[in-house]
């Protein structure tokens, strides 16, 4: 990309320990200006600190800030010039809703009329204008969440930062926040980085994900790229529903497991060793079509789980008993299938949708 | 983006954070927590180690190591003074604790009538000088007692008998407030299933109830032990020659101008205070989390006959309480008690310690008490709690300390350190300011824990919001914190100046001619045989503590109305992950 502009964020070599114990190692990676970036991992990961040091919040042990070119690392908070939201949101509780989006404009000693004209526009935005006046306390959660973020963006920043902003809300409510600040960030074109521990949520939201374990970035692409091609066993255990199982190399593109041979995605490192292989539920093929394909072999139904459009078919492949594999497959297409509890029927895991990573597979 | 490769993950971390460069504000946060550990310094560590330093010392300043102690312990006169003072301290502990223990019970597991007036009956103590306590109790057993002379029965009250009942008066509030605490907390589940297992009513009280109580229980033995061991008034004026380590002190610093000596006594009574201050601290640790957010808060049940009783031993120890305030308010009120009973005012002039002197003085100090201590006890939560340091480990240790320091140690360290002609603070010696400052220090741990719960309850990101935006942290904290922890305060204030104006133990080696103290009249009036205006001036002590107290629930509900309309809202604050 030939972008003459620096990055919105970048950061580079980014290290923290908590004491003896290291939360970040060595962590480098770009956020472009506009887009949505998700630090995706499991509690622990350490992407929350990672924020944390972006927001200037945390300091890091070695590393560099960069937020447009500028050099933030020793910067206070204050001076970095993005807005934050919180797990817990932290709004004023004994302000009102205007007074909260008001404060950190009211620090800036600016005239009290543009403060109020820019409350007013920002609780436009968010759709709350009709509850100014109300504390925090009597909002619904979507309601207190929508006002952080009119706070957060009240002083016009460049960047904004969510921390698990969804994490505390029930399904429901979650889903259609996630569109709303997918809609807003979308609409005023504002580079975002959102921590988070749910793959859904990161696949639905970002441009970009960074998926992060033990203090280390393991990928960085986009949803398509890390749902599609997980780089490490990590990331495909972690994001998505997968199949794993144990095999044993036979040679790049082709393993074993049990009496099967199978042919996969190349994997790069040596043959013979012991290799994990993988495969989505609704990339395995069941039935009819299956009986012509590569990589096939006969299987059990051991249960049929019901999930409204799809049906979730449990199979133990004939040979590799203890290793079920799951099997989605669409609601119209399951009779055609001849799918039945206790049935056999003939299973395919196709070539190019089988990938294969080195070593055992997680422990289940 | 883009992933800019990923080297070895072993790669050495450096110890040092990237420090943020250093701005006005963070000067600001570091020259406060300097002024607050300055603070500790002055008025808790270096008094404490001046008392220790000169029971080391002979009368004339030289080193003599530990011969002072030998002396003590070998004296039999003195050496007697620790186990008295461990003898009264555990009775009044047992006898308080249970008598509380079972009132308690009846106030929060019963449907008693009228639990709101017994309660605030039983509170009645807190609002007076403790030796009052003792006073009542020599006007009713003492040698000419009412009870003396209508049954012709001495109880021989003068002595340990006497301390301990006069003590049990006076600490029965504060064990029967954290038991009220303990036994609140309860689960009703545990209960339902007790029940639906068959478990009978006892079995019941001993499988469920007892063990949810049990800290509270031994934190209130704690607190009981404590007040006794180190308290002044009540074995002053009705300990006869029986003699604890606390009149013992003041024996040897006022009586016989011992000074050394009582810095030995000193720090031999520190040892049980210490002790118990740091049993508690392991006790209190181990106590969160015993009422899980999921349980079903206890509906007082009936009670049954059980009930009737409860019902007629409460009306008991509240009768006790306030007959021992009749007492007080009776014989202030008439011409000579218990000789002739024709109703004066003469007692009020106060006329052998000069009028209203020390009452105006006394309501000086606990109103600016009020106000330095709330200051510096939240302002140093606050420091503590949310400004980084490497020292804030230390500063919060000093800042709970105080709790175990009895009152005439910390006098005693106060003389030495500032009575000193080399001392750079000796312009406070004989003022009011440090009265103030001994009764700041004397009350802090309680308010400083209070503020640290406070801070701790709210959410850290507040200040990380405002730090985001830019906004000064003292802006935030004045915008938000305060207000939000205003009830707090508050009670902090209250707390300080309620504890001034009836503490005596902290203040009697410190007032000089001109800031002589309520409380302390009391004492020199009692010990002048003006017991009178000594029980006239308790009442003062207590009408002014009752109109405060009322004063600010009256002023609290109106500022609660006006500025914290927000604490109502349909639902709760958002939940935590």
């Amino acid at each position: 990309m030939a972008d003459p502009r620096p990055p919105a964020v970048a950061l580079e070599g980014i290290a923290k320990k908590f004491g003896p114990v290291v939360a970040l190692r060595d962590v480098s990676l770009t956020v472009a200006e506009g887009e949505f970036a998700c630090f995706l991992g499991p509690s622990g990961c350490g992407k929350t600190t990672l924020l944390r040091i972006v927001a200037g919040l945390e300091r890091q042990n070695a590393g560099v800030v960069r937020l447009a070119g500028r050099d933030v690392s020793r910067l206070p908070p204050g001076e970095r010039s993005y807005g934050i939201v919180f797990q817990s949101y932290a709004l004023f509780p004994n302000l009102t809703v205007a007074r909260n989006v008001a404060y950190g404009l009211e620090a800036r000693r600016a005239a009290r009329a543009r403060v109020a004209a820019r409350v007013d526009e920002l609780l436009d935005l968010v759709h709350l204008r009709a509850h100014r006046d109300r504390y925090p306390a009597q909002l619904s959660g979507g309601e207190q969440q929508r006002v952080a973020l009119a706070r957060a963006l009240a002083p016009s920043p460049t960047l904004l930062l969510l921390d698990e902003p969804l994490s505390a809300r029930d399904a429901r409510v979650r889903v259609a926040l996630r569109h709303e600040i997918k809609t807003l960030q979308r609409r005023l074109g504002l580079t975002t980085i959102m921590v988070t521990h749910d793959q859904e949520e990161a696949l639905t939201m970002a441009d970009r994900i960074v998926v992060m374990h033990d203090g280390a970035v393991e990928q960085i692409g986009t949803p398509q790229e890390i749902y599609d091609a997980p780089s490490s066993l990590f990331v495909a255990r972690f994001v998505g529903h997968m199949n794993f199982l144990p095999a044993t190399s036979l040679g790049p593109g082709e393993s074993r497991v049990a009496d099967l041979r199978l042919r996969h995605r190349p994997v790069a490192p040596d043959a013979g060793g012991a290799v994990t292989l993988a495969i989505r539920p609704e990339d395995v093929v069941l039935g009819p079509a299956a009986r012509e394909a590569a990589n096939r072999g006969p299987a059990r139904v051991a249960a049929l789980q019901f999930l409204g459009g799809y049906t979730r078919v449990t199979l133990e492949l004939a040979g590799v008993p203890g290793r079920p594999i799951d099997c989605d497959v669409a609601a119209g297409a399951l009779p055609e299938a001849g799918v039945k509890e206790g049935g056999e029927v003939v299973a395919a895991l196709p070539p190019d949708r089988l990938r294969a990573y080195p070593g055992a597979p997680p422990a289940r | 983006m883009s992933r800019r490769g990923r080297s070895g993950a072993s790669a050495a971390i450096p110890d040092a954070v990237v420090g943020l460069r250093t701005d006005a504000e963070q000067w600001l946060r570091w020259a406060l927590l300097a002024l607050y550990a300055g603070f500790l310094y002055a008025f808790v560590l270096a008094p404490m180690v001046q008392v220790a330093w000169r029971s080391l010392l002979d009368g004339e300043g030289g080193f003599v190591a530990l011969a002072n102690y030998l002396r003590y312990f070998r004296t039999p006169a003195i050496a007697a003074s620790i186990t008295n003072s461990l003898v009264v301290s555990s009775a009044a502990m047992v006898v308080t604790v249970v008598l509380a223990f079972v009132y308690a019970y009846a106030l929060t597991r019963v449907r008693l009538p009228g639990r709101g007036a017994f309660r605030l009956l039983a509170m009645l103590p807190i609002f007076a000088p403790s030796l009052v306590q003792g006073i009542a109790f020599v006007y009713v057993f003492g040698n000419n007692g009412v009870f003396t002379r209508l049954t012709g029965v001495n109880i021989g009250v003068y002595g340990a008998k006497g301390i301990v009942m006069a003590e049990v008066f006076y600490c029965f509030p504060h064990a029967m407030l954290i038991l009220v605490a303990a036994l609140s907390a309860a689960d009703a589940r545990l209960y339902d299933a007790a029940a639906t297992l068959g478990a009978s009513r006892l079995r019941t009280f001993r499988t469920v109830t007892l063990p949810s109580v049990r800290y509270g229980v031994m934190s209130a033995c704690f607190v009981v032990f404590t007040l006794v061991i180190t308290d002044f008034g009540i074995p002053k004026v009705i300990g006869g020659k029986y003699s604890v380590m606390a009149t013992e002190i003041y024996n040897q610093v006022i009586g016989q101008q011992n000074f050394t000596m009582g810095a030995t006594v000193s720090v031999v009574l520190l040892v049980p205070a210490l002790l118990a201050f740091l049993v508690d601290r392991l006790v209190q640790r181990r106590q969160y989390a015993l009422v899980t957010s999921a349980a079903r808060p206890l509906v007082p049940g009936g009670g049954g006959a059980a009930r009737w009783a409860l019902l007629v031993y409460c009306t008991a120890v509240a009768a006790a309480v306030v007959g021992i305030y009749a007492v007080i308010v009776t014989s202030s009120l008439v011409a000579r008690w218990p000789y002739d009973f024709s109703p004066t005012l003469r007692h009020y002039t106060f006329d052998t310690i000069g009028g209203y002197t020390p009452l105006l003085n006394s309501v000086e100090v606990a109103a600016l008490t009020a106000v330095a201590g709330t200051l510096i006890t939240f302002g140093g939560a606050y420091l503590v709690e949310r400004c980084r340091s490497p020292f804030n480990g230390a500063l919060y240790m000093l800042s709970i300390l105080p709790v175990s320091i009895p009152g005439m140690v910390l006098g005693l360290a106060y003389i030495f350190t500032f009575n000193a002609p080399d001392s750079p603070l000796n312009r406070l010696y004989g003022t009011l300011a440090i009265l103030v400052v001994s009764n700041v220090v004397h009350y802090f741990t309680v308010p400083f824990l209070t503020a640290t719960t406070a801070l701790k309850q709210m959410d850290p990101e507040f200040e990380s919001v405002g730090a985001s935006m830019g906004v000064r942290f003292y802006r935030t904290v004045w915008r938000v914190t305060v207000p939000i922890a205003l009830p707090a305060i508050v009670g902090i204030g209250m707390y300080f100046f309620l504890n001034a104006m009836v503490t005596l133990s902290a203040v009697v080696f410190l007032v000089a001619p001109g800031t002589e103290l309520a409380a302390v009249a009391v004492l020199l009036l009692d010990d002048a045989g003006e017991t009178a205006q000594a029980t006239a001036m308790s009442v003062l002590i207590i009408l002014i503590g009752l109109g405060v107290r009322t004063a600010h629930a009256v002023a609290l509900r109106g500022v609660t109305r006006r500025t914290q309309a927000w604490r109502t809202g349909p639902s709760g604050p958002p939940a935590r992950g």
